[in-house]
């Protein structure tokens, strides 16, 4: 019985260690991230190749999430609203609704899911096919040369993706409120308009920004420290993978809530 | 003899529970060909990234040049590094850059050479290596001989002083065997570095090694010049060529 608990004791020890190590060395690699973005040469093409893959190449789903989610958004919020004769309120529901909290969170969550998850497995299979040991042998900074590139081309791309999304999503909105249910486009877009101030728009800024760092932070380091996990080869890579979109749109939310929970 | 290149002194490694080196004691003298033998997981490769810095003993002393590396301050520790290069055994070429810039990727990150200086050398180092006109190509696209050439023009384009090989003709037929054989020497000749492979391919490689290295058990079971080593462990050799436990 003695030794069982000892085994059990010893096992919560272990794991608590392992787990602040593994903080440790997630601070380490996020502050080494980023006191290279300020470290000459700076690297311009390797960031405009990320914004490329991150950002223009994120659009098209981004729009076409956006577009349903304010439909969706249009179409739910009216027949809610028309319950206390207050459908006029519409365009400012939805506007709301994705500017404070659906634009920055599902952004986020599909870049997460495109983007991020390809950042894993790319940095993972790098990590089994002994690019990150030939990068270092090279002396070139590993985290450097592919975690930097990939946080700053984030930090640019997540709030403009935020952005065409919530312009998107108001536009869904208006199709299925004004052009589906017929409430007047002028009524629409005027609540719009008069809803939302600055800090609305400010506030989702902020939000966009720190998922950009949550999202590529994890799935960087997932795949770059894919091989601590135990798992290696295709399995390890696959792994680091799904942990990087879990965690990532896990961050997310509770991020979210922190910084909701201070904005209002 | 000189003084050793580099010298490990009673390294040892663990991993898990597993001791994968235990007091290792190897020197590598400037200009030679060391060839490192032994079966599969007995800590060639785990030894070579010893001596590289991609791994750090649990202990025990590497000198360089009679110095102790861990005396030595960070900057002479680095412009050390700098003398050193390692062609891994599948090459770790990067799949997304074409063969240009996988060779020329040790300078374009270093941020002492000049950029026009970048392409000169690139292009000499292809030339001598037979690889021009495959510039924009990527490694997908080139057969696995010529794969291995651009991994060695890319451990060579900082012209190291000691190239590190980890099993370089694995995967290949004995005709590419040979020329990558022919070619580390060849090369060896003509550029001057020293070279350490770690090898399976008994017995050709002995056919270009200098002095020969057997570990076994995380240990070292003999070293020494190959023509001392095959008067003194001859059947061990012929053992271990015939497939049987030595």
């Amino acid at each position: 019985m003695a030794v069982m608990q000892i085994k059990f004791i010893d096992k919560i020890g272990e794991g608590t260690i392992n787990k602040i190590e593994s903080l440790g060395r997630i601070a380490l690699f996020f502050a080494v991230g980023i006191i290279h973005i300020f470290i000459k040469p700076f690297q311009g093409k390797k960031i405009l190749d990320q914004i490329v893959f991150i950002g223009s190449k994120s659009i098209f789903v981004i729009a076409l999430t956006g577009f349903f989610t304010g439909m969706v958004l249009g179409l739910q919020g009216y027949y809610s609203l028309v319950r206390f004769g207050s459908e006029a309120a519409l365009g400012s529901a939805v506007a709301l609704t994705l500017i404070r909290e659906l634009g920055p969170v599902l952004t986020a969550i599909m870049v997460a899911a495109r983007a991020g998850s390809a950042m894993a497995a790319e940095i993972g299979v790098m990590r089994i096919s002994e690019q990150i040991d030939a990068l270092r042998t090279m002396h070139i900074n590993p985290v450097r040369f592919l975690f930097t590139p990939r946080i700053v081309a984030s930090i640019f791309s997540f709030p403009f993706l935020t952005a065409l999304f919530n312009v998107v999503g108001i536009f869904g909105g208006y199709i299925s409120g004004s052009v589906i249910l017929g409430i007047n486009q002028n009524v629409y877009m005027g609540t719009v308009i008069e809803s939302v101030s600055i800090e609305d728009i400010t506030g989702g800024f902020y939000k966009a920004l720190a998922f950009s760092v949550v999202v590529t932070t994890i799935c960087c380091y997932r795949g770059f420290y894919m091989h601590l996990k135990g798992e290696f080869g295709a399995r390890g890579v696959s792994t680091a993978t799904t942990n990087a979109v879990v965690q990532s749109c896990i961050f997310i939310l509770i991020v979210d809530y922190a910084i909701t929970f201070f904005l209002v | 003899m000189n003084t050793p290149l580099i010298q490990l002194e009673n390294i040892s490694k663990r991993f898990g529970n597993l001791d994968v080196l235990k007091g290792i004691n190897l020197s590598i003298y400037q200009g030679e060909i060391l060839v490192i033998i032994g079966k599969s997981g007995t800590g060639k490769s785990v030894l070579l990234k010893h001596i590289i810095g991609l791994v750090q003993p649990d202990s025990g002393r590497i000198y360089i040049q009679g110095e102790l590396l861990e005396e030595l301050p960070s900057a002479k520790i680095k412009s050390y590094q700098k003398l050193l290069s390692y062609m891994f055994q599948e090459n770790a070429l990067f799949d997304y850059m074409t063969i240009y810039d996988n060779i020329a990727l040790p300078l374009i990150e270093n941020p002492d050479v000049i950029p026009s200086r970048i392409r000169e050398k690139v292009f000499i180092l292809m030339e001598r290596l037979g690889l021009r006109g495959i510039e924009n190509k990527f490694p997908a696209q080139l057969s696995g001989g010529m794969r291995k050439r651009v991994a060695l023009a890319r451990a060579l384009i900082t012209d190291p002083k000691l190239v590190l090989f980890d099993e370089p003709t694995t995967g290949l037929d004995p005709v590419r065997k040979r020329k990558v054989h022919e070619m580390i020497t060849e090369y060896k000749e003509h550029f001057g570095f020293t070279a350490v492979i770690v090898s399976h391919d008994i017995p050709n490689i002995f056919n270009i090694a200098q002095r020969i290295a057997m570990l076994k058990d995380g240990g070292i079971l003999f070293e020494g010049t190959k023509e001392d080593v095959f008067k003194s462990h001859g059947k061990i050799l012929n053992d271990f060529e015939m497939g049987k436990e030595i």
